[in-house]
């Protein structure tokens, strides 16, 4: 039986299609798919994205434990400061991305929804066989987290939230106190637009979407609830990687495209292998491809050049914005240069694609 | 939700309208909601044969791609161009612009096996 989030009843109401999604059960799309996603490129979406994972990390060795779990260096992030990350294995192979900020008593971590369990079961394991005094505290189910995302949102939200939200720069939270409430609120995202992203009591999910003005059910208001469907295509136009499609324990960061997000100077679980990796070089890369036509390469279509398989796709769609078929994949690196053309060897067709420079959609502000 | 009563249906969606000679097809308002916003409908050409409880086409979302099921025997006498460029017909109106092809049927028989709109309702949940 699936969960279910604080904001369900709000999905109801507004007609939402629902389904399952890692155990819980969330909107697909309210409206439909590129409706959403045009509406979050031009104005401004609401997710929820309560299912998403959120541990606290307290005690004093919270940092060293972190740093060593962690790719990233974080003995240099500020109080209110998010930075982005990944959890490897000791093979180098990735266990989850995470956003991780350090607040002012504790470490923050927000992890996929499908890897929660994994991640809490690997850090305790860690934990115990290192002997880090830290505690680590689960508050996914007593939060509700929802993520306002578009051009008109920050603008639309500044005079509304009680901290100074122009002046929150991008990957930067402030804790907020509204009506005793205390709300986190982070100005990040996973969309390729502005926007913020707020962790509130789960008790608070119904006042919340009250807050936003009750206007969010009016056809032309600014703000528009917006499902994973459209979470998807807008994270695929932005060249975001997803885990289970671009991101597994059978892939290393550095063939992700994510070594800015590894700091191999640093000692952490997995970076011996990564670091041979960055000698040797890695031997697949993730590239953005263009289709020829508008037919969509989903997960697993193979990739080949003059008739050999040299990559497979991670994630494909008909890009909303562009009006054009694209896909993530994994391509040889000696075949993953820009410009080259591929096959995409779909059902009943092949069709061109193109290896182009990511991301497909930048925003322009 | 409903399904007009003046077609039959298969129970993989597709609506048969008509009872003579050449029979129109499409899918139900339902198919195309649960596919989300039609990005491409793939059809055969004027001329091809098409075979009741085969494939004549696909169907690609955003969502998902989906084959689509002929619930006739025969020979397609006119496809609707329409749909080339705008795919999203079939979600809007999936009734009447958004119909996909039409059929010289070979077996009247044919029309017999595919359900009535009350049993297609029920057959398929709702």
């Amino acid at each position: 039986m699936p969960k279910r989030t604080p904001f369900y009843d709000f999905h109801l109401a507004a007609g939402a299609k629902l389904v399952d999604f890692a155990g819980w059960e969330m909107p697909l799309l309210y409206r439909s798919i590129i409706n959403e996603h045009q509406q979050t490129r031009l104005s401004g979406s609401i997710f929820d994205v309560s299912h998403m994972g959120r541990l606290t990390f307290t005690g004093k060795d919270a940092l060293p434990f972190l740093n060593f779990l962690l790719t990233r260096n974080l003995t240099d992030q500020s109080i209110g400061q998010s930075r982005y990350s990944l959890v490897c294995n000791d093979a180098g192979g990735i266990l989850d991305d995470v956003i991780v900020s350090r607040d002012e008593q504790n470490w923050f971590l927000v992890c996929n929804a499908s890897n929660r369990d994994k991640l809490l079961k690997h850090f305790a394991a860690v934990r115990k066989d290192k002997g880090f005094a830290c505690d680590l505290g689960d508050i996914t189910e007593s939060t509700a987290m929802a993520a306002i995302q578009g051009p008109k949102v920050i603008e639309r939200l500044a005079n509304d939230l009680p901290i100074d939200l122009r002046s929150l720069k991008r990957y930067h939270f402030e804790t907020a106190t509204i009506m005793f409430i205390r709300v986190m609120i982070f100005r990040s995202g996973y969309t390729g637009e502005d926007g913020v992203e707020i962790v509130i009591p789960a008790k608070l999910a119904g006042m919340m979407m009250k807050m936003l003005g009750g206007q969010i059910d009016k056809p032309d208001a600014l703000i528009r609830p917006a499902g994973l469907g459209a979470r998807d295509t807008l994270r695929l136009e932005a060249a975001m990687p997803l885990y289970g499609h671009e991101l597994s324990e059978s892939v290393d960061p550095l063939c992700a495209g994510l070594a800015w997000a590894v700091d191999l100077n640093k000692d952490f679980l997995g970076a011996p292998p990564l670091r041979n990796i960055a000698r040797q070089g890695p031997k697949t890369k993730l590239v953005g491809l263009v289709l020829d036509g508008k037919r969509i390469a989903r997960q697993g279509t193979p990739l080949s050049l003059d008739g050999r398989l040299v990559g497979h796709v991670t994630s494909g769609t008909l890009s909303p914005t562009l009006q054009k078929s694209i896909a993530l994949a994994y391509v040889d690196s000696n075949h993953a240069a820009e410009g080259a053309t591929l096959s995409a060897d779909l059902k009943a067709s092949h069709s061109p694609a193109t290896i182009i420079k990511l991301p497909f959609y930048k925003r322009t502000r | 939700m409903s399904a007009p009563t003046d077609r039959k249906y298969l129970e993989t969606h597709e609506w048969h309208l008509g009872n003579r000679d050449v029979i129109t097809i499409g899918i139900s308002q339902f198919a195309a909601d649960e596919l989300s916003d039609i990005t491409f409908v793939d059809l055969p050409d004027v001329g091809d044969k098409v075979e009741a409880n085969k494939p004549f086409g696909e169907i690609e979302s955003v969502k998902a791609t989906a084959d689509l099921i002929c619930g006739v025997s025969g020979v397609i006498t006119a496809v609707n161009s329409e749909l080339a460029d705008n795919p999203g017909l079939v979600n809007k109106d999936p009734y009447t612009s958004g119909w996909m092809i039409k059929v010289r049927i070979s077996n009247p028989q044919d029309l017999d096996n595919l359900l009535p709109a009350d049993q297609y309702l029920k057959k398929t949940g709702h």
